[in-house]
């Protein structure tokens, strides 16, 4: 790999792995107070799979340039991350978390088949280690879709509602960093124009499906991610606030 | 002067580990240790997780290390691969049958079982009174390797250990 490929590797692994941490932290805000016993547990479990994704990907970068995924998580300021704003918004309702879940687990359901060929070895053995949790998830967050969907009128308000909100957001997802098109050139990570196009298709439907309504207009569409909502910082203050208190504890 | 443990007596001494979130099955029949090398007296032991983000990982990899040690091997070194990934396929039948003896559903066959978004095709035996007639309550449970269902026949809720 040429050092201008691995420079980029960096940051899309970062990336990635930035989206797995925050989502999962704001889902866990759920922990102990999700509608029912079982569907905590099951948030809770997604979580834990995300986060062990994170550290996946971190374990990765690593393998590259020597960082610390514990650094990285818990001593980088909000300007540092470079996680989609999607995963940053706050938990919002039931309703609300689940349509952000299903968004984020269906495209990382058709970027990790489309990444299972990466021509870098270790990339294309954590999908394959990745793809096997992440079917789990979409069978869970699908069901939920259509549960509120097609549930009461307030369910289905509230999911439409969602839909408007997280729309455009979702987006971002698909926006390439800068230099990724060398990556892809390498075959080194999927082509995001390509996963867009499965997933606006497969979601198109199944939202139709569900009785919701795809926004007319789109809304607001982050394309950077050196920018965060303010909801960044607050969520990391909160995540970090331990490790940063006494950053030599070896037991917390 | 003492002789080391040979490989041999040290997977079986590994084999004395037992999983420990499911007790009943040790890690080596679990599938976990991929492979044991000993070079004088350094001991590698090369495991694999099971689910990515599974919390018993830190723990199996003290074991694994303490238990080596503990045969007088130092340095003990606990490497950790992801390819070929762990799959449910690795766990011995005997291990299976006690799975489904302590109330636990074992996986099934894994199959080609390459797509993603595919539902369960078999259906699920109850570990208790074998019938067919089961269903799944929640894919997530207790702990990530396992879904929960209910036998509709001895009326039982059960856990099933999942397939991947």
């Amino acid at each position: 790999m040429t050092n201008a490929a691995k420079e980029i590797l960096i940051a899309k692994l970062t990336a990635l792995a930035d989206d797995e941490v925050i989502l999962a932290h704001r889902n866990s805000e759920w922990t102990g107070h999700g509608p029912i016993l079982e569907e905590d547990i099951a948030l809770a479990n997604i979580v834990q799979d995300e986060l062990g994704h994170a550290t996946l990907w971190y374990g990765l970068r690593q393998q590259l340039d020597g960082s610390d995924p514990d650094q990285l998580a818990f001593f980088r300021d909000a300007n540092e991350y470079r996680c989609c704003e999607l995963v940053e918004l706050p938990k919002g309702d039931w309703a609300f978390t689940m349509l952000r879940q299903y968004l984020f687990d269906l495209y990382e359901a058709f970027w990790l088949e489309a990444a299972r060929h990466s021509t870098y070895q270790p990339l294309a053995d954590a999908v394959q280690k990745i793809i096997r949790e992440e079917r789990f998830h979409l069978q869970h967050t699908q069901a939920w879709i259509e549960r509120l969907g097609q549930g009461t009128e307030e369910s289905n308000r509230r999911l439409q509602q969602a839909l408007e909100m997280q729309w455009g957001y979702a987006q971002q997802l698909f926006v390439s960093i800068p230099g990724e098109e060398l990556l892809v050139a390498e075959g080194i990570v999927p082509d995001l124009a390509s996963v867009k196009e499965r997933w606006l298709e497969h979601s198109t439907r199944h939202l139709q499906a569900a009785g919701l309504r795809l926004p007319i207009n789109p809304g607001y569409q982050p394309t950077s991610r050196t920018y965060h909502t303010e909801h960044l910082w607050s969520i990391l203050a909160e995540m970090q606030s331990t490790a940063r208190w006494d950053a030599e504890a070896k037991v917390w | 002067m003492t002789t080391l443990p040979s490989t041999e007596q040290v997977w079986k001494a590994l084999a004395q580990i037992p999983d420990p979130e499911i007790p009943v099955i040790n890690v080596v029949e679990m599938g976990i240790v991929r492979d044991v090398e000993i070079e004088g007296n350094k001991a590698t032991i090369t495991m694999t997780p099971t689910f990515s983000g599974c919390p018993a990982l830190h723990l199996i990899r003290e074991q694994l290390e303490r238990t080596a040690r503990a045969l007088g091997f130092d340095p003990v070194e606990v490497k950790t691969v992801l390819s070929p990934a762990w799959s449910t396929d690795w766990i011995t039948p005997e291990a299976k049958e006690r799975l489904r003896q302590y109330g636990i559903a074992p996986p099934k066959p894994r199959g080609a079982q390459d797509f993603l978004i595919e539902l369960e095709a078999a259906p699920t035996p109850c570990p208790r009174c074998g019938s067919l007639n089961t269903s799944v309550k929640n894919t997530f449970g207790p702990t990530l390797c396992k879904a929960i269902y209910v036998c509709n026949n001895c009326q039982e809720p059960f856990e099933s250990f999942k397939t991947v």
